[in-house]
């Protein structure tokens, strides 16, 4: 069968995480499969051809992604949909020349020639319910050496040495965890991979998990060896139902083949892992209401201390590793401390994944190393802002981070810098803005989020997050007190010392940091009624200005309250008492007349 | 245990380690207030009335849940605290429905205290209470949610103290309350009417219902005593105002049997004791009809009565049936009065029902 | 209690069986549930009924009525089988453990579920969970007292905790719980036919002695009195003409009514001391009113042997008098007279003739009273029975064989009928049902019955029902209830409108004269539409 007029290697990826399968990855990857099908029964085709489903690449925006390998050699697709996979089949397949008119363009290199990959470098390129293909580029030989060659003590302090910390927002270092945990004497130890990924925007956790499922089971494992625990759980919102399918998957297959259960691999080290589905509360991703979850309890957090490492869940202690974190250990065992600490800046190490998303032209997951500027990931990766207008500020660290102004667009990017201006890493979101963004109306954004999601422990964040809302809102309207921003100020500086717990303590943040930096549009907003941004609607006046009417009617037409009057090819006008200001008639009225004003 | 010592307002305290802050403080003289910290709950630090500042540490400590260490360095009364409280105590002001002449806890209200405390006067937000329907669902406890503070103390009085495991927070951020399962109210819930929840709420959003309005703390004159109705021995305390008995409660610190809990008769079944169908005076029945007496006259009757039978028949042709609810005195009383003075044995009880 | 109420939370297992805690003794349920709940105690559920304990069991075993002795036998057997059972405990203080050990031998699991209905799984695995703990306590209350076999009940009980060697150790123990506030004082202060205060033998010619020397009196009755049942039947019989109850109502709380009834009606003067016109108090020549808990000054003696306070917090209402007052009055009317100042003068006696209390003053039990045996007043009082020996020198291991109930459904009367109380209520409700609260809970009796029992006879939630056994009929509501068990139906005794004593038996264990109100055997029909309202 081997003599064939077409002999090639022929593997095609489709991306299949939440995105691709959104975009119509399945039925592009039916298609595939179908057209194989056909071609196959006429011979054509003789060699294996292999279509994958693979996880998120990070492009998101430029899905369905597709890859044809023809002997190795990739050709990568952008926005594929399945009618247009038979002409693929018959020109690149078969006929061997790539559709250019197809291919990702130099912003797809760009998007990618910064990054490093490290924690995603295989999502994307391998088959996330096969362990095989896990296996393949690498996957559970750190385990099996740890098991055969490390102590447990060993293991932390290679972790320690590669000075790893974790993902999930605090950058606490994962090693000296590990450590507390295990020298902490207790039968019964607990290890959690917290998968309960709340802010909006983000899905570093997801596509992990959707794309490479092994490397953090991988990574729970080493963990749980490290500190010495059986029981390991993965708390994963049920609202991940792909990433949960996955998982449970991968669980299974690294069950049958022995990387779980009793004498994992030959050794005395029993561990198994179970899946615990959370519901969504945003809190939930603080720890110690993750263990009240698991628990059974109402998802609340608890004081501190006693911390979980000493105290737990069921009241043993416990490690709470990120995703993310967990990932990237099967890589630092692989390639060694050494190499891992060589990357990333001097006191954050490796690399971080970012959900890059606003206004700006490459939105996608990017992973890069840490230390890299502001200015690269936005304009180098993310291809700069969007419509080419003017940078404003990007906003790290979700819902409960800060903003990061224009003048900070060198700033290198790790811990402990995002943290001196006033923002934080968070799990990794980055929202870019630009100047049609208002700052007041940014921050009332992220407190609507945090105040309904406050869990109503503490009075701080149950009233305090709302009555910061209240205030930013009256100021959004026009109606801000001339004190308000001391107010707002004193606030949010209680609420952040007196919460019970991270969310009450964070989220006051935006606040803080767009005062900080933007306080003459807050000021606008108070003393001149005026939204320099021209976003928050009561502080807009539309109007039309008569010298550039030609009475086209089109705002008339789109007015969705009727509130424009006027006769075909006379001057119209809108009439201030029904105008809701939706800016319907700024954005029809036809760009060579310009005659309806912003103001 | 090798005792710790910490710094608290400049002055050295020697303490357990196991000690919290607040207790640190408290036995060394120093105020801390508290709303959600019940001395019969485990703590859980949520209403940050407690806050104090911990020297090297970033942000306040709610003193109530954090252990003491050695040489921490503690200030209860700094600025920042004092801010922290004032802002938790304003917010939960503004937050419900606080107008304390409108409300049978007045007086009896550990907010009310609080604001006095802080000196409260006037708020810097507008007053939104969240408008619930009150929970009259039912004869013994009445529940006002705009009254609550949330500071979680019935749901732990609920699921740790009596285990009934009937309320929880429900619901997220400023909309956050107190739920039965399915947000039912108290009536059509599982609720069993401990009145646990009741006896620790620090405001008016938990009454006794027949209690309301009857009577002030101060003027009420509470009697220890033991509970009338199970072998249990529960303790409580009868409150009394002008002669009548208006409400039971217990405390925790009259230790065992029952460490301040009650159930729903010895909390609420009090009533029949002011009941019109109580028996005032002596009835002597004539032609199958009772008609009242002196106590002479009965007590005459009753002489004469088993006094014939004694003498006619014999000690042992009268049975007296004495009472497991009346007291040990009586019951003595009864059974020396039954051989010593009627001479027989024939006594017994109801102990096998 | 052998322990204390607080002792349970420190038990690994804790058995229950025959008690409806968190209804009957809701306090004491707590402390079980926390045990369960917050310091990891198994709890073994023994009832037939699906009551809310069942909700914090880890082992819920549901056997027929009446055969409380075999399935506890299936417990010992399976200890023994597996060689969980205390040697040492066995040894050294107890007696006749052979032949127990060879009579259980024949109660195999699978034996013991051919007459109880539970699983042979179930025992074998509640038999375990037992044996394999190292202090387990035995809670029970009156389903397990209130049959005609109820002293083998409870000594089959006590035959698990020695097994094990559960007695005299904390979290141990076999707890019985009492129903009254009082009833365990009443027993202490002798207001039994057989013994005076502290159990002290009134058949005992010594003991008398010193009692009538006490009393001061030249003589006191030999011969032990009659029992309540025992009256009853001599009033029938014309030996016993005159009563005088105190606080009490036979007349809704004991089983078999009607022949009760027939009974105080042959009486030529009954005498009745209490708070409310009662059932029995009606049939009375003489009702004296009597002052309620509130008004007097006391002691009450709890569950755990408790001796506590009863303070006076208001005036009698009226012209009541505190009972102990009109006793005192009464007694010195007929010519023996008694003068106390107040009851604290009587607890001095009592003290000082009772062994048992003899350290009990008012002043010792002001704060959490005292635990009796407390002889003397420096003794700390005793929170653990039986800790270094029983109170008879070695504890007795009893061979008990299984005898089913004397009334057991048949064709005519095919259910169980079984009796209690709920929660909202208490004894004859002559104080909860004038409560506002309670009455506003529960105002009418409720049969409790399965949903298949009630769908089989036609019957729905919340319809009337008539309920028959040999005996009487009474009319109930339906409620039909996951509690129930098929094949059972449950009535509460505090209703006098429908007195579920009108079809209890009067059929009594031989040695403690409870009667076996547990079990009987009815049949339920719907009520005559006409009937019904």
């Amino acid at each position: 069968m081997v003599n064939s007029r077409m002999s090639k290697e022929i593997v095609i990826n489709v991306c299949m995480g939440t995105g691709g399968i959104a975009a119509g990855g399945r039925d592009v990857m039916d298609a595939f499969i179908e057209a194989f099908r056909e071609r196959g029964v006429d011979g054509r085709v003789e060699k294996h051809c292999a279509v994958h489903q693979v996880g998120c690449r990070g492009f998101c925006a430029r899905d369905v992604l597709v890859d044809v390998s023809l002997d190795g050699e990739r050709t990568t697709y952008q926005y594929i949909q399945a009618a247009m996979v038979p002409r693929l089949v018959e020109e690149h397949v078969l006929g061997g020349q790539p559709v250019t008119e197809w291919t990702v363009g130099p912003e797809y290199h760009a998007f990618h020639d910064r990054q490093v990959k490290v924690v995603l470098a295989d999502c994307g390129n391998i088959d996330p319910d096969r362990i095989e293909e896990y296996e393949g580029v690498g996957g559970y030989t750190a385990l099996r050496r740890i098991l055969s060659e490390m102590s447990p003590g060993e293991v932390i302090d290679v972790v320690r040495e590669s000075g790893l910390r974790g993902r999930g927002g605090a950058g606490f270092p994962t090693g000296i965890k590990w450590k507390i945990c295990a020298d902490n004497e207790s039968e019964v130890k607990y290890i959690i991979c917290n998968a309960d990924e709340g802010d909006p925007g983000a899905f570093m956790d997801r596509s992990v998990i959707e794309g490479n499922p092994h490397a953090v089971i991988e990574g729970l494992i080493i963990g749980a060896y490290a500190i010495g625990s059986a029981h390991g759980y993965v708390y994963i919102r049920a609202e991940y139902p792909l990433a949960v399918e996955r998982l449970r998957r991968a669980l299974d297959q690294a069950r049958a083949k022995g990387y779980l259960g009793k004498g994992i691999h030959g050794s005395r080290f029993d561990f198994d892992i179970k899946v615990k589905l959370g519901a969504g509360a945003f809190v939930c991703g603080e720890e110690t209401a993750l263990i009240a979850s698991i628990e059974g309890e109402r998802g609340m957090p608890r004081s501190k201390p006693p911390f979980p490492v000493f105290k737990g869940l069921w009241g043993k202690p416990t490690v709470i590793n990120n995703v993310e974190t967990l990932a990237n250990l099967p890589v630092i065992f692989r390639r060694g401390a050494a190499w891992y600490a060589s990357v990333g800046s001097e006191k954050s190490k490796g690399t971080k994944v970012f959900a890059l998303t606003g206004k700006i032209k490459n939105t996608g997951l990017i992973e890069v190393p840490m230390g890299i500027s502001l200015k690269e990931i936005i304009y180098d990766i993310g291809g700069g802002i969007e419509k080419d207008r003017a940078f404003k500020a990007v906003q790290t660290g979700g819902p409960s981070g800060g903003c990061i102004p224009s003048q900070h667009i060198d700033l290198s990017v790790d811990y402990e810098n995002l943290i001196r201006m006033g923002s934080m890493m968070g799990s990794g979101g980055m929202v870019v803005l630009d100047e049609t963004d208002c700052m007041v109306n940014i921050a009332k954004f992220f407190l609507e989020f945090t105040q309904s999601e406050s869990c109503g422990k503490c009075t701080p964040c149950r009233f305090g997050t709302r009555r910061l809302l209240e205030i930013l809102t009256r100021i959004t309207r026009g109606q801000g007190r001339p004190d308000d921003i001391e107010r707002l100020e004193r606030m949010a500086r209680t609420i952040k010392d007196s919460s019970l717990c991270g969310l009450g303590m964070s989220a006051p943040n935006p606040v803080l940091s767009t005062i900080r930096y933007f306080r003459h549009e807050y000021e606008a907003h108070i003393h001149e009624h005026r939204c320099p941004a021209g976003v928050c609607r009561e502080l807009i006046t539309y109007t039309i200005d008569p010298e550039r009417c030609k009475g086209c009617g089109k705002c008339r037409r789109h007015c969705p309250v009727e509130a424009i009057e006027g006769q075909p090819k006379a001057v119209h006008v809108i009439q201030q008492e029904k105008c809701i200001k939706c800016g319907s008639c700024f954005e029809v009225c036809p760009e060579k007349f310009s005659a309806v004003l912003r103001a | 245990m090798k005792q710790v010592t910490l710094t608290i307002n400049g002055k050295s305290v020697k303490t357990s380690p196991r000690s919290t802050i607040l207790i640190a403080a408290r036995s060394a003289g120093f105020r801390i207030p508290t709303l959600c910290y019940h001395p019969r709950l485990a703590s859980v630090g949520s209403c940050r009335v407690c806050v104090v500042e911990i020297q090297g540490r970033g942000n306040l400590a709610a003193s109530c849940v954090t252990p003491v260490a050695d040489g921490m360095v503690v200030r209860t009364d700094s600025e920042r605290v004092v801010a922290a409280r004032r802002l938790v105590v304003e917010l939960l002001l503004a937050g419900g429905e606080h107008n304390c002449s409108l409300c049978a806890a007045s007086g009896d209200c550990e907010l009310q205290n609080l604001a006095y405390e802080l000196g409260i006067e006037k708020l810097d937000f507008p007053v939104e209470a969240p408008g619930y329907p009150r929970d009259t669902s039912n004869a013994m406890i009445e529940r006002d949610l705009n009254k609550c503070v949330l500071c979680g103390r019935c749901v732990r009085a609920c699921n740790e103290v009596q285990v009934n495991e009937v309320i929880d927070i429900g619901y997220r951020g400023a909309r956050a309350k107190i739920v039965t399962a399915f947000d039912r109210n108290y009536g059509d819930s599982d609720c069993v009417f401990c009145g646990e929840c009741v006896s620790v709420c620090p405001t008016g959003a938990l009454r006794e219902k027949a209690a309301r309005f009857k009577g002030r703390p101060w003027e009420f004159q509470k009697t220890r005593t033991t509970c009338v109705y199970c072998g249990t021995g529960c303790q409580l305390d009868v409150n009394v105002r002008d002669g009548r008995v208006v409400k039971v409660t217990s405390d925790f610190r009259h230790g065992p049997p029952n460490y301040g809990s009650l159930c729903a008769k010895g909390r609420f079944a009090y009533d029949f004791i002011h009941h019109p169908d109580r028996l005032t005076t002596p009835l002597i029945k004539e032609d199958d009809e009772f008609r009242e007496a002196t106590w002479d006259e009965a007590m005459d009757l009753v002489v004469l009565g088993l006094s014939a039978i004694r003498n006619q028949e014999g000690p042992d042709a009268i049975g007296v049936l004495a009472s497991a609810r009346c007291t040990n005195e009586e019951n003595y009383l009864l059974q020396k009065f039954t051989r010593a003075c009627l001479g027989t044995n024939n006594i017994d009880h109801c102990a096998r029902l | 209690m052998t322990n204390s109420i607080s002792d349970l939370e420190h038990s690994e297992v804790i058995l229950v069986t025959g008690s409806n805690t968190t209804e009957m003794h809701p306090v004491i349920s707590s402390a079980l549930k926390r045990a369960v709940r917050k310091r990891g105690a198994e709890l073994i559920l023994v009832d037939p009924r699906k009551i809310r304990l069942q909700r914090y069991a880890s082992a819920w075993l549901r056997p027929k009525p009446g055969t409380d002795v075999a399935w506890i036998n299936g417990l010992l057997h399976v200890i023994l089988r597996d060689g969980l059972q205390n040697d040492t405990f066995i040894r050294d203080r107890t007696q006749g453990f052979e032949e127990m050990a060879e009579l259980v031998k024949r109660y195999t699991p699978a034996h013991v579920e051919e007459i109880t209905g539970i699983p042979a799984a179930d025992i074998e695995r509640a038999g375990r969970l037992y044996g394999r703990a190292k202090k387990a306590s035995i809670v029970y209350a009156m389903g397990i007292t209130q049959h005609t076999t109820g002293t083998d009940n409870v000594k089959s009980l006590a035959n698990l905790a020695m097994l094990c060697g559960n007695i005299g150790i904390a979290g141990g123990g076999v707890n019985p719980l009492r129903g009254q506030n009082n009833v365990q004082g009443a027993c202490d202060m002798g207001a039994l036919p057989n013994v005076y205060s502290g159990y002290q033998q009134v058949g005992d010619a010594a003991v008398r002695e010193r009692m009538a020397l006490f009393w001061n009196v030249p003589q006191l009755p030999k011969v032990p009195g009659k029992t309540l049942t025992e009256i009853t039947a001599g009033v029938l019989s014309g030996q016993v003409k005159a009563m005088y109850i105190v606080g009490e109502n036979p007349m809704l709380s004991d089983p078999d009514l009607r022949h009760l009834k027939g009974a105080l009606r042959n009486l030529h003067f009954l005498v009745v001391q209490d708070i409310f016109m009662t059932e029995t108090a009606a049939m009375a020549d003489v009702v004296l009113p009597a002052a309620s808990f509130a008004e007097k000054d006391g002691t009450f003696t709890n569950t755990e042997r408790r001796i506590q306070r009863v303070r006076k917090a208001i005036d009698p209402i009226g012209d009541c008098r505190a009972d102990w007052s009109i006793i005192a009055d009464l007694s010195t009317r007929l010519g023996f007279p008694m003068s106390y100042g107040s009851p604290e003068a009587i607890m001095d006696e009592i003290a000082r003739v009772t062994p048992s209390y003899g350290g009990v003053s008012y002043r010792r039990i002001e704060g959490v009273g005292v635990q009796w045996p407390c002889p003397t007043p420096e003794h700390p009082g005793t929170p653990i029975l039986h800790k270094e020996s029983f109170t008879r020198g070695k504890g007795v291991f009893h061979a008990i064989d299984f005898e089913p109930p004397p009334e057991v459904p048949d064709a005519e009367y095919p259910l169980y009928l079984s009796t209690g109380r709920v929660l909202y209520h208490w004894h004859t409700g002559s104080m909860t049902r004038r409560s506002a609260g309670m009455s506003e809970r529960v105002n009418r009796c409720e049969m409790e019955i399965s949903a298949h029992d009630a769908a089989k006879l036609g019957l729905e939630n919340g319809q009337e029902a008539l309920v028959s056994s040999r005996r009487g009929q009474i009319a109930v509501t339906v409620t039909v209830s996951e509690k129930a068990v098929r094949g059972t139906v449950f009535i509460p005794f505090h209703f006098a409108e429908a007195a579920v004593n009108e079809l209890t038996h009067g059929l009594r264990d031989p040695v403690a004269k409870i009667p076996g109100i547990k079990v009987c055997a009815v049949k339920v029909e719907p009520a005559p539409v006409s009937e019904s309202r």
